[in-house]
């Protein structure tokens, strides 16, 4: 098991195993927001239940976590090594077929990873426009639903959660096909299959996600009893 | 023909390399790269200037002995093309040209564009053989093999080892190579006994070597001369994976 570990083939399997599972998560966590366009009511009461299940909530974020972790560190060691493989570079460097996302992952990586910690401190822990998290809907609950929409009405808040959702398409794009011949799971029958999977989920996510600043940037969601 | 060359020229692994600027004149559109190197060569040779070192054997794209990364692409920019094969005539009059050697770290410059492969015979020493009783030749026909095996492990044995593809991998990675050698033999019956150890003995060498991490952009795919598919890669990462399930399951 070790030597699997520290094999370049082990830890790429294991940064696909680890990427499908953030992909997994990034999937759910999207389906959860889109409750945002059932209205106020449905989802503050969707993000009730979430924390009185705190035996469900609890070790999910901390599994979560080690995933993160391990995908960042992993790729950190081969990324490590992949620059010592090449002590002297061309001179005249050339691409023939690589996709610039494939060329970029590192740095599309370490972008989203700065939005988590942006959007954990924004969503998760109040740090960013704090008038907006504790604030108690008609019923009592926390009003969640109160939070994104008054927050996302800030156009720089919006823009960086687009750009953010910009570049998770594209890192997606690549490793959401790349995930298979890690895997040894490609062939060059499913290729072009994997290809159009792979873009075309990224831009699901896309679409998706970006969907709720943008209605909310544009007034088609905003607070009950509030007129354009 | 007329061309500007940028050559890359060291003395040897422990002195630092530069490019050279030369002139090629008088170049026949129908010679190989080779052969218009041979031309420059003799010129500076005549001239009381050391000739460009370079590998080259067979010449005709089979040996895997030449190699040279050719405006930045290893055996330039022919697709499926050995440098020997590639003619001059894929150039424009008063083209600049940038030769440079392979660039790897498992792949030391020994002088100006040649580099030592020999971590390429250290991985195959590692497991990329099938041990046989000796004796006798086999009869021929005694392994029926299909049709759908022997195609692919044909394919794949197409390889001529000449490390095009850990040149034009970002990351400098053999993944190719190795990969055509696993399946070539994982692919036929003879293959099956030492299967699982092979690939482990086979990606442990490739790793000790230091080649990088695969990526999975598919350079190498493109820049070799005998288009072995990434497929392979596929391939040798489930033979690998296979190998060891006992171990993670």
């Amino acid at each position: 098991m070790s030597n699997f570990l520290k094999s370049s083939v082990g830890r790429k399997s294991v940064m696909a195993v680890t990427g499908l599972l953030l992909f997994g998560f990034v999937i759910i966590h999207m389906i959860g927001n889109l409750q945002l366009f059932l209205g106020q009511d449905a989802l503050n009461d969707y993000a009730k239940h979430l924390v009185e299940m705190p035996l469900l909530l609890w070790p999910a974020r901390v599994v979560l976590l080690a995933i993160l972790v391990t995908h960042i560190f992993v790729s950190m060691s081969l990324a490590k090594e992949n620059r010592v493989a090449r002590p002297v570079r061309y001179t005249q460097g050339a691409t023939i077929q690589a996709s610039y996302a494939s060329r970029t992952m590192v740095m599309s990586g370490i972008i989203i990873f700065l939005f988590i910690v942006y959007h954990l401190l924004h969503f998760t822990f109040g740090k960013i426009q704090p008038q907006f998290y504790d604030q108690l809907d008609a019923e009592g609950r926390k009003d969640v639903y109160g939070m994104i929409v008054y927050g996302f009405q800030n156009i720089y808040v919006s823009g960086a959660y687009v750009t953010a959702m910009a570049v998770l398409c594209f890192h997606l794009s690549h490793g959401l096909q790349s995930l298979f011949q890690s895997l040894g799971l490609r062939s060059n029958a499913l290729a072009p299959l994997l290809k159009k999977m792979a873009v075309g989920l990224s831009l699901f996510i896309f679409i998706g996600n970006t969907s709720i600043p943008l209605s909310i940037l544009l007034g088609f969601v905003r607070m009950p009893g509030v007129g354009r | 023909m007329n061309l500007k060359l940028r050559v890359w020229r060291q003395k040897d692994a422990s002195k630092a390399g530069k490019i050279e600027e030369y002139e090629a004149k008088n170049i026949n559109p129908h010679m190989s790269f080779l052969e218009m190197l041979d031309v420059v060569n003799e010129g500076l040779a005549q001239n009381g200037v050391e000739p460009i070192a370079f590998d080259s054997d067979c010449r005709e794209g089979i040996c895997g002995m030449c190699s040279l990364v050719i405006n930045g692409i290893p055996h330039g920019p022919d697709r499926g093309t050995a440098t020997c094969q590639l003619h001059m005539r894929k150039f424009k009059d008063g083209d600049t040209i940038t030769i440079e050697p392979w660039r790897a770290k498992a792949f030391p410059v020994v002088k100006d564009l040649v580099t030592d492969r020999s971590a390429f015979d250290r991985i195959i020493q590692a497991g990329g053989f099938v041990s046989v009783n000796t004796g006798c030749a086999p009869e021929a026909n005694a392994i029926p093999i299909g049709k759908h095996l022997a195609d692919p492990a044909m394919d794949a044995a197409a390889c001529i080892g000449c490390g095009a593809c850990v040149a034009a991998c970002k990351n400098a990675s053999a993944m190719l190579f190795v990969a055509a050698k696993v399946s070539h033999l994982a692919l036929l019956p003879q293959g099956q006994v030492e299967k699982a150890a092979r690939v482990q003995k086979m990606v442990a060498a490739m790793d000790r070597e230091q080649f990088g991490n695969c990526t999975n952009q598919f350079e190498c795919e493109a820049a070799c001369p005998k288009e072995i598919s990434v497929s392979f890669i596929s391939k040798m990462n489930q033979e690998y994976l296979k190998a060891f399930k006992g171990d993670i399951l």
